[in-house]
């Protein structure tokens, strides 16, 4: 169990991605595709927190945003050290290179994201050099260490990437995510391209690493399995807006907005003998530069009324006895929506 | 049960390479039940893939059958092995597409880009049914109209880059199913989907089956698309068929330990009991390259129930287990059996 959730780690505000379309010979703007659209999210430190949203909803972009490795348009980020607190939205370069130390990411490719002419000892070292100017045998000891908590052995420290297995590549890009101890690490999509066998052994990894070191999660999947068992809140993404937050339990046994209602009723189960209901929504998400009026699900939901056509839902508190539970639908507690599970 | 519409034995594809034989087959034996769907289940790398190209003979270069058949019922003429026709001659060609029929993981990837999408549908069209291009035309409308492709008749000119995913991978169902095959083979037709239009297609391919009474092998790495879809199940590891039976038994009494973990290693939506995390029970290590040759089971490396020197030393031969469940251990004593008597016979 993660430690008390007492003080948070990240929060954020306001924070929006706009891409701008150009078209025509000119280049000119003619339009913007908003990937992240004005979303407020608070991280408690020592918790994972789950971001979930079929493609193109915006997830990945949020996680990359708050890292500043894409910038954002709006919003601010504040990360809450032990030295105060700071705006990572509003650092500069040196500053930012200060605070990446806090902050890392793991990537969802572990094909891609390693490079193929760097051993493990150079690709696991990178950040201590860049970062932590740290050299020689210190080093090395420190490359070890890491190896040895993700499960790898130190025999590995010079072979190179193509010699190692998705699973085993999955476990050097966590070595170098945590290569400097961060309070904060971005899982984008960290178990998606694995085979469940070793999905499991990585899950666990992640777990195990948290209640050493007390990481604190931004755990990004588009599987609602792998969150519900990873994750101690989770919020759900539709087209750049977050439209349901809560402790992971309540979000999956009683959820408020249809679309997760819906999303949840489309996982296949692993049991011949339950045939969930499906909840059938319409057709497929909207084109993000081209967003309807009202609430962005209204065209797929199968409750929408007029209101839902003219009025966009904000996000508001909808429940509250263990903890915040928000959610945005005009009809969030009207509905008797089904979840899953006891 | 009826004669099988596609019978497989010892299939066996490899290729010599550098660093040795490369066996990704080594000996399938399934059959497919008429107007069912069987489901073909394991991780990467385990030959899945390699099982569905072989059965239209279409073995990545240089991959090529070595051994087995693969028997395709012909009704009175009796049947035809797919093995043994040359992978570009005129029968293996009038066969594929007509009487055996794929869709791909990726849609993209598996269109002609410059091509529109009806006019790829109507090629098999004129070229397996000598249709007009009126009527192929037509039928091709029809076939987009039947996979749930709105404005059919204007998608009809759309390019695969026109599409979403799951609009493509309606377009691909509605290619493959252009003749009627009798055998439908999908691989991975999901993966690449979002699971709100994963539902949405494996609905579809669910109706069409049902509808048509078409035979379906589904390959698939998700065991919740296996369960929701499938009536049998086939487990593969490294080449080789290692549980079979139908998919009730597969999730109530999975016999065989690697189908254990595969099953146990899933984290399951609505299993979550209270806020406390538990480990997930994971399998160790991972699916042995092709190249591979491993004495004894092949699985024994990775088994957590494993006999040493007697896992490590016999092949486990397949044998029934319990009524219709079929499986490749050495700790089932019908196995040993088995595994004894093939060991002696050679």
């Amino acid at each position: 169990m993660s430690p008390p959730m007492s003080t948070p780690l990240i929060e954020i505000k306001g924070l929006s991605k706009r891409f701008p379309i150009h078209s025509g010979l000119s280049r000119r703007v003619t339009g913007e595709v908003r990937a992240i659209d004005g979303i407020d999210l608070t991280i408690m430190r020592g918790e994972t927190l789950g971001l979930v949203g079929e493609s193109g909803c915006g997830k990945s972009t949020t996680g990359r945003a708050i890292l500043r490795a894409i910038e954002p348009s709006a919003g601010e980020i504040l990360f809450h050290g032990e030295d105060g607190t700071v705006d990572v939205a509003k650092l500069g370069r040196t500053d930012l290179k200060r605070i990446r130390r806090r902050m890392q990411m793991v990537f969802q490719d572990p094909y891609a994201s390693l490079n193929p002419r760097m051993n493990v000892e150079e690709i696991i070292a990178e950040p201590l050099i860049c970062l932590d100017h740290m050299s020689g045998k210190a080093r090395r000891e420190r490359v070890i260490e890491l190896l040895d908590l993700v499960g790898l052995n130190a025999s590995y420290l010079l072979r190179y990437p193509h010699t190692f297995s998705g699973g085993q590549r999955q476990r050097i890009g966590i070595a170098r995510a945590l290569a400097l101890e961060p309070d904060f690490v971005v899982c984008d999509e960290a178990v998606s391209a694995l085979d469940v066998s070793v999905q499991a052994q990585v899950l666990n990894l992640l777990t195990d690493i948290q209640e050493r070191l007390g990481t604190t999660y931004l755990f990004i999947s588009h599987d609602l399995g792998v969150i519900e068992h990873q994750c101690d809140r989770v919020a759900v993404m539709y087209l750049g807006k977050i439209v349901e937050f809560a402790d992971t339990e309540t979000l999956l046994r009683r959820p408020k907005m249809p679309y997760v209602e819906a999303l949840l009723s489309a996982v296949p189960e692993a049991d011949p003998h339950v045939k969930r209901e499906r909840v059938a929504i319409r057709g497929e998400v909207a084109d993000p530069a081209n967003l309807p009026s009202g609430c962005p699900f209204h065209p797929r939901c199968p409750y929408a009324q007029n209101v839902c056509r003219t009025a966009a839902p904000t996000l508001r508190q909808v429940e509250g006895e263990a903890g915040p539970h928000l959610a945005a639908c005009h009809f969030a507690e009207a509905l008797t929506l089904r979840g899953v599970g006891a | 049960m009826s004669t099988p519409v596609l019978s497989i034995r010892g299939l066996e594809v490899g290729a010599r390479s550098r660093h040795g034989m490369l066996r990704p087959l080594r000996g399938i034996d399934l059959d497919l039940p008429r107007a069912t769907t069987t489901g073909l289940v394991g991780e990467s790398g385990c030959g899945k893939s390699m099982t569905a190209r072989a059965l239209l003979n279409i073995t990545p270069n240089p991959m090529r059958i070595t051994a087995g058949s693969v028997r395709l019922d012909d009704g009175a003429a009796g049947s035809i092995d797919l093995a043994r026709l040359d992978p570009d001659g005129a029968p293996m060609r009038a066969i594929r597409g007509r009487r055996l029929a794929m869709i791909f993981q990726e849609p993209m990837t598996a269109f002609s880009p410059v091509h529109t999408i009806g006019n790829q549908i109507a090629e098999m069209l004129l070229i397996h049914e000598k249709l007009n291009k009126r009527a192929a035309r037509e039928r091709s409308i029809e076939m987009l109209d039947l996979v749930g492709m709105p404005n059919a008749r204007q998608r009809f000119d759309a390019f695969p880059f026109n599409l979403s995913g799951g609009m493509r991978q309606r377009a691909m169902i509605a290619m493959a199913l252009a003749c009627r095959p009798d055998v439908l083979v999908a691989d991975e037709p999901t993966t690449a989907l979002d699971v709100t239009i994963q539902a949405q297609i494996l609905e579809l391919l669910q109706r069409l089956q049902e509808e048509l009474g078409m035979t379906v092998l589904l390959i698939t790495h998700d065991l919740g698309v296996v369960a929701r879809t499938t009536s049998r199940v086939a487990v593969m590891y490294l080449g080789q068929v290692v549980e079979e039976t139908t998919t009730e038994a597969l999730f109530d009494t999975p016999m065989h330990p690697y189908t254990q973990g595969l099953l146990g290693s899933v984290p399951r939506l609505g299993s979550r009991k209270g806020g406390k995390r538990e480990r997930l029970p994971a399998m160790r290590g991972s699916v042995p390259p092709a190249l591979s040759e491993l004495p004894g089971c092949a699985f024994h490396p990775r088994c957590p129930k494993a006999v040493p020197g007697l896992c490590d030393v016999v092949k486990p031969a397949m044998a029934e287990v319990a009524e219709g469940h079929k499986a490749r251990c050495l700790l089932y004593p019908e196995v040993l059996d088995a595994s004894k008597a093939l060991e002696t016979a050679a």
